[in-house]
């Protein structure tokens, strides 16, 4: 099944058993490649250079948005940009092989893993500073409202990022402009080492971050991140308005990112690393992590499929080894994949 | 006397004695001083030192709003692209008032921000952008090479009543050298000699000063004697040094890790084909980055970057020497 195809006779608003594993098995995918491309710095140190950003925690939340969409919707994100593509359906053996630097990866290895492109999969990728994608996905929802397809584009960032000048603007130009947009803020409670509630007015006020949409004139709304049901259903409202030309919505996506901000920031010769999350490093708050660990989203849900009789345990430990192997192939194909010729970063400054 | 430390702590050295010295300097930013055990907060306390939300605009426009209020504020930018979402806050408004109130307003501030990551950092987070800024009148730009001039020329930028942008390399930050113990400022617009030559100048900034003395040390042992000059700020620019240096031994390579055309080392091309023309022998040389974003992996990374091996190439080049096989 692809995205977009409608299932289960109810079309892609509704979830039915087949819909449901989908969703986890690309759940358990994604879980799958953020845990393969952080054993990697221990594995095969030097593989994976620069600043990598996973996304394990929030599978959930980035599968029940897009398991809303229909072809011809768009998709950009952050730097934090690895879930999505693959529950859009890009060849993870590719995606693994831009985060090694080789000849076959996504981008030629000339992106690395925070600059995922995939347009054919309708994921225009994003930005690796802070928010600057906004304004993009307000473009690209103005270029959807021109043609007049009902098509949407989702724009996916973390919290800290509505501190950025361009999150206003876009959503008031959104707003205004009744886009068909919808702003998901996946809210992990950090902006790398600092707590919302240290620079969030919303936060330390003790509202939910979703509030900023009502400057705007505009929906917002707060939803568990950690539950892609409900992300589906606040998602499906979403999609539905934009498509009926009601404008934008903010969804506020409330996840907790089980690794830290990203790997060691340090220059060549420092071997890099995943340290542990800011919560025990700067904060010594063993308790929030553990808890966090305890609520994983993604064992969360395959036990509710279970227990509901969707997915049978045996049914669910296979799909669990094929996504295994799948991801067992991807690295194989990136480690044996060669490096790019060093001329090849000349081709592409020009279109 | 002097001690031995990395460049990053000779930066928080000079942050910190300015600090003690000048109860005026505050120093905020991003994820900095989020945990009461931070040490500039234990020191200073809350009112002058604080973290602030991803909202680049406002932490330089209010770095600006401070300094016309009488303070010293220090702004941790992290990495040099983060300023360009604040665009108009670097070049457009604090750097502009002294002259527009006829000198009734000055800003004293320090924007300091990293450059020049390049190990995978890949298209955005790599830039060598400093040349965007050497030409904005009323701004100063410093770019240490040294744990010495990163103290030196930070003590000075605080101290100093105009706004300064301060470029720190993130190639250097663990890199360790010598630091003159005690007060230590850098003054702005003189360059520094970091080896002795006569048979040909090499202008180079920030990491590449390091490619060009390995060059040096290279080239002596084959008998060429080259000079290497570090501008250590490149607004002002001490061009007289360049010069004189030129005018002893008439070639000059100048060696970038800018693109070409936004390098430092086209300006310094472009004065000394003007004022230093008569004493060149061979047409001046530029070794700079290849004109294109950088790449994620690292041969194509590589490519684009000036390195060792190109910096002797273009001195064979230009002294007209045969190519010795590495
Ligand atoms: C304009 C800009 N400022 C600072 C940074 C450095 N930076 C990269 S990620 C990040 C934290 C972002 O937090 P959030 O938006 O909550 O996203 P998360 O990483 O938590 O998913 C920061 C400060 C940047 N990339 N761009
Ligand atoms: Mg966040």
């Amino acid at each position: 099944m692809v995205v977009g195809e409608t299932v289960d006779g109810g079309g892609r608003d509704a979830l039915g058993p087949e819909r449901l594993v989908w969703m986890y098995t690309q759940m358990y995918r994604i879980r799958q490649f953020e845990e393969r491309v952080k054993s990697t710095f221990t594995e095969h140190p030097g593989t994976i250079r620069g600043h990598t950003h996973l996304a394990d925690g929030a599978e959930a939340s980035i599968v029940g948005c897009i398991a809303t969409l229909a072809p011809g919707d768009q998709v950009l994100s952050s730097y934090r940009c690895h879930g999505y593509p693959i529950a859009l359906g890009s060849d993870t053996k590719l995606m693994m092989a831009e985060i090694y630097g080789k000849a076959t990866g996504l981008c030629g290895g000339l992106g690395g893993s925070m600059h995922l492109y995939d347009p054919a999969r309708g994921f225009l990728g994003g930005s690796g500073i802070v928010g600057q994608h906004l304004p993009h996905a307000a473009g690209a929802a103005w270029a959807a409202q021109i043609r007049r397809r009902g098509e949407v584009v989702v724009c996916f960032f973390g919290d800290g990022a509505s501190k950025q000048g361009a999150f206003h603007e876009s959503l008031n130009i959104a707003s205004l402009w009744k886009l068909p947009v919808v702003y998901v803020m996946e809210n992990n409670r950090y902006n790398a080492s600092t707590r919302s509630d240290q620079e969030d007015a919303n936060a330390a006020a003790g509202e939910p971050l979703s509030t900023k949409a009502t400057a705007y004139s505009m929906e917002g709304t707060t939803v568990d991140g950690g539950d892609p049901v409900a992300v589906h259903a606040t998602m499906v409202e979403a999609l539905a308005r934009a498509r009926a030309g009601e404008g934008p919505t903010l969804v506020e996506s409330l996840v907790y990112r089980l690794s830290a901000h990203g790997n060691l920031i340090a220059p060549p010769g420092v071997p890099l690393h995943y340290p542990e999350h800011e919560a025990i490093a700067i904060f010594g708050n063993r308790a929030e992590y553990e808890s966090a660990l305890r609520g994983d989203p993604v064992p969360r849900f395959r036990h509710r499929l279970v227990t509901d009789g969707v997915l049978g345990a045996s049914d669910a430990d296979a799909l669990e080894a094929a996504a295994r192997e799948e991801i067992d192939e991807s690295q194989r194909f990136a480690l044996d994949s060669r490096l790019p010729e060093p001329d090849s970063g000349l081709a592409y400054v020009y279109a | 006397m002097s001690h031995v430390i990395p460049y990053v702590a000779a930066i928080h050295e000079a942050i910190r004695e300015e600090m003690d010295r000048d109860e005026r300097v505050l120093y905020f930013g991003q994820n900095m001083a989020t945990s009461p055990d931070d040490p500039f907060l234990q020191a200073f306390g809350p009112d002058r030192v604080r973290v602030t939300p991803i909202s680049e605009t406002a932490e330089i426009g209010m770095a600006t709003g401070a300094a016309m209020a009488g303070y010293r504020p220090v702004v941790e930018l992290y990495m040099a692209e983060f300023t360009l979402v604040a665009a108009d806050q670097v070049v457009n408004e604090g750097s502009r008032f002294h002259f527009m109130s006829r000198g009734a307003v000055s800003v004293p501030m320090v924007m300091v921000a990293g450059y020049g990551f390049t190990c995978g950092w890949a298209g955005q987070h790599t830039g060598s952008l400093y040349g965007m800024f050497m030409g904005v009148p009323g701004l100063k730009v410093a770019m240490p090479s040294t744990p010495a001039d990163a103290k030196g020329l930070m003590t000075t930028a605080i101290r100093d009543d105009n706004p300064v942008l301060y470029f720190h390399h993130y190639l250097l930050l663990l890199t360790e050298g010598e630091v003159p113990d005690g007060e230590h400022a850098v003054p702005f617009g003189v360059a520094d000699v970091k080896r002795e030559g006569s048979d040909l100048t090499i202008v180079a900034t920030g990491h590449t000063v390091h490619t060009a003395l390995a060059a040096a040390e290279t080239l002596a042992r084959r008998g060429v004697s080259v000079e290497v000059i570090d501008p250590r700020t490149i607004a002002p620019l001490d061009v007289d040094t360049i010069l004189a240096s030129v005018a002893r031994t008439g070639h000059l390579v100048l060696v970038d890790q800018a693109t070409r055309h936004a390098s430092v080392a086209a300006v310094v091309a472009a004065e000394v084909a003007e004022l230093g023309f008569s004493s060149l022998e061979a047409p001046i040389s530029m070794v700079t980055a290849l004109d294109s974003s950088i790449a994620y992996s690292q041969p194509v990374e590589d490519y684009v970057l000036p390195d060792e091996h190109k910096v002797v190439t273009a001195v064979e080049k230009t002294l007209g020497l045969a190519p010795v096989p590495a």
